[in-house]
């Protein structure tokens, strides 16, 4: 970071670049296109969801944890053909981008906020979750990848189910 | 989201008579009346059960404490300097504040943080500030004694690492109150390595908490609901499995083997299984993989342990399921998964991958409290008044076919017996 209020130019515009690949991402889970979600991410990633308490007491497990993006292609592929669940809207805003850092290899360390509506049939709007993405990006052909996404929710106490990735 | 489901008004003590066809019905007011409800917190979590409050590797050393529950009453389990474990109610004796706040902790005594009064690691009443007065005003009777006003404590045992209380100071062993057939199942879980914590979930479920019991107790939605399990056959009809029971009724282990060379579904069988698939096929066939570790002819094994505890062996992925009514139409569920000390870095890592089968983001998790969520959402808005349960004819305790609900019935013939219905 530079000296004074707000990031180095570069990094300004890593964030925008962010933030743009962030508004996609949402776009396609709130479109229900699960099965579209695995392109957002490199052959070996890591996709993670976690409680904040399981992340702050440096337990490992995960509401959903998959390595490599075999893994959440058959996440996708089971939520979109095998799995039963009532309809339901979904939709994420995501915010407050923050770049952390930039490696020598080109990975960037980021931050954002989301919160996760929910719509049941003939139910009025629930929120369903807020958190953290904790992710690492990388460069490929055709713009940000993520190498990892680890997402870190404060609502502990889960109403009844959280279907789709986040 | 209950709040927008009105109780249907049967709620009264002339309408709770049993259906005249006995164990083969359950009329829905077990599931939705506050009378019930009233009734099962006296006469089963306060009455003469054991129930799971923690694991040991919780309470790692003197001072450890965790929040817990006794069916909806919150009560703490601590782990005192030398090492004995104990529970109390989560309830100030003063002026009943719930005075133990986070999950888990340590501390070296327990302080209401309204007026301090003290308690020790075995909820024994240590200090009240002021109780003389200041200056001779004010202050405690003279009569008052400490000892008279510690915290409500719980009868406590522990089996292989896991923590159970009772309200009722008489409670007979938990290896009687369990019984020959669970304790088998048990101890091939908790064989004796020590738990390694990998973490929690929490989530709500708007049911009737005895809907968690019966759904573990119910081996015909296995192949139905679950696609992923028949899909990817992890479990598919025909598979050697069995429902078994013990002799009062109330606990239950549904148990399956998975045949080594894969899935054997014969036409038949194929036909009833709207789910099962010969071309959906997995990109990383390592999430289904099993690693032989448990004494025991079984590869999955779900144990009901009334009245709040499900112990899950699924595979290679493990946890404990903590059951906590919040009123008849809502419950929560506290899942604890775990590996054992001295798992590799790869097998913990094999249980987490296995862990997407599990919980309230598990393949099999998400269709679990979805199917409750309509059960109770269709007793609570629908006109009829009981549910079937008449699958296996009348036959009650273990059975070897999972086309069955006699373990339901086996649970609702104690549930009567205790609950005077």
């Amino acid at each position: 970071m530079g000296e004074g209020v707000g990031p180095a130019p570069n990094l300004r515009e890593l964030r925008l670049e962010i933030e743009e690949f962030n508004s996609e991402y949402a776009a396609v889970l709130d479109a229900g296109q699960v099965e579209e979600w695995p392109r957002f991410f490199t052959e070996d990633a890591i996709y993670r969801i976690t409680g904040r308490e399981n992340a702050d007491a440096g337990l490992p497990v995960g509401l959903v944890h998959c390595e490599g993006i075999a893994m959440l292609r058959d996440r996708a592929l089971a939520i979109a053909k095998t799995t039963m669940f009532a309809p339901r809207y979904l939709l994420h805003q995501v915010s407050n981008v923050r770049v952390l850092g930039l490696s020598a290899t080109g990975e960037i360390a980021a931050t954002a906020n989301y919160t996760l509506f929910e719509t049941l049939v003939d139910e009025k709007t629930t929120l369903q979750q807020v958190g953290r993405y904790h992710d690492r990006f990388a460069r490929r052909e055709g713009g940000l990848r993520l190498k990892e996404r680890i997402c870190v929710y404060d609502s502990l106490m889960i109403d009844t189910a959280l279907v789709f990735p986040v | 989201m209950p709040d927008s489901v009105p109780e249907r008004p049967n709620d009264t003590a002339t309408e709770l008579r049993w259906p005249a066809e006995g164990l083969s019905r359950i009329p829905d007011w077990v599931y939705t009346s506050e009378e019930i409800y009233r009734r099962e917190i006296e006469r089963i979590f306060h009455g003469r059960t054991w129930n799971f409050v923690a694991l040991e590797a919780e309470l790692p050393e003197p001072g450890s404490f965790k929040r817990s529950f006794v069916g909806p009453t919150p009560v703490v389990v601590t782990r005192d300097r030398e090492g004995a474990i104990h529970v109390f109610e989560n309830r100030c004796a003063h002026r009943g504040a719930e005075l133990c706040r986070a999950h888990v902790g340590k501390a070296t005594e327990l302080v209401c943080p309204y007026h301090q009064w003290t308690y020790d690691l075995a909820g024994n009443l240590a200090a009240v500030p002021f109780r003389r007065g200041i200056q001779n005003k004010g202050g405690m009777p003279k009569n008052f004694r400490l000892e008279e006003h510690g915290l409500r404590k719980l009868k406590v045992t522990t089996r292989r690492g896991v923590v159970f209380a009772s309200f009722d100071p008489d409670m007979e062993s938990l290896e009687s109150y369990l019984g020959p057939e669970i304790l088998r199942d048990f101890d091939a879980t908790f064989d004796g390595r020590k738990l390694k914590l990998l973490g929690y979930y929490r989530n709500t479920v708007p049911a009737n908490w005895k809907m968690y019991h019966e759904n573990l107790k119910d081996p015909y939605h296995a192949t139905l609901l679950h696609a992923f399990l028949v899909t990817f056959g992890l479990l598919v009809a025909g598979n050697k499995s069995a429902m078994v029971v013990d002799a009062s009724g109330r606990h239950g282990t549904m148990a399956s083997a998975r045949p080594p060379e894969g899935p054997k579904v014969d036409s038949a069988s194929r036909k009833e299984m709207r789910a099962f698939s010969d071309t959906l096929r997995l990109n990383d066939p390592r999430f289904l993989d099993y690693v032989r570790e448990f004494d025991s002819p079984w590869s999955v094994t779900m144990q009901t342990i009334w009245p709040n505890f499900v112990v899950q062996r699924e595979l290679n992925t493990l946890g404990v399921r903590q059951i906590v009514p919040r009123g008849p139409n809502e419950f929560l569920m506290i899942w604890t998964m775990f590996g054992y000390e001295g798992d590799s870095e790869e097998m913990t890592r094999h249980r987490l991958r296995q862990g997407n089968l599990m919980g309230p983001s598990g393949f099999l998790g998400i269709e679990d409290n979805e199917a409750m969520r309509f059960v109770q959402q269709g007793m609570q808005r629908s006109s009829s008044e009981e549910s079937v349960v008449a699958l296996g004819g009348s036959e009650e305790g273990t059975t070897e076919h999972i086309i069955t609900e006699a373990a339901i019935r086996s649970l609702y013939r104690h549930y009567r017996d205790v609950m005077g219905l």
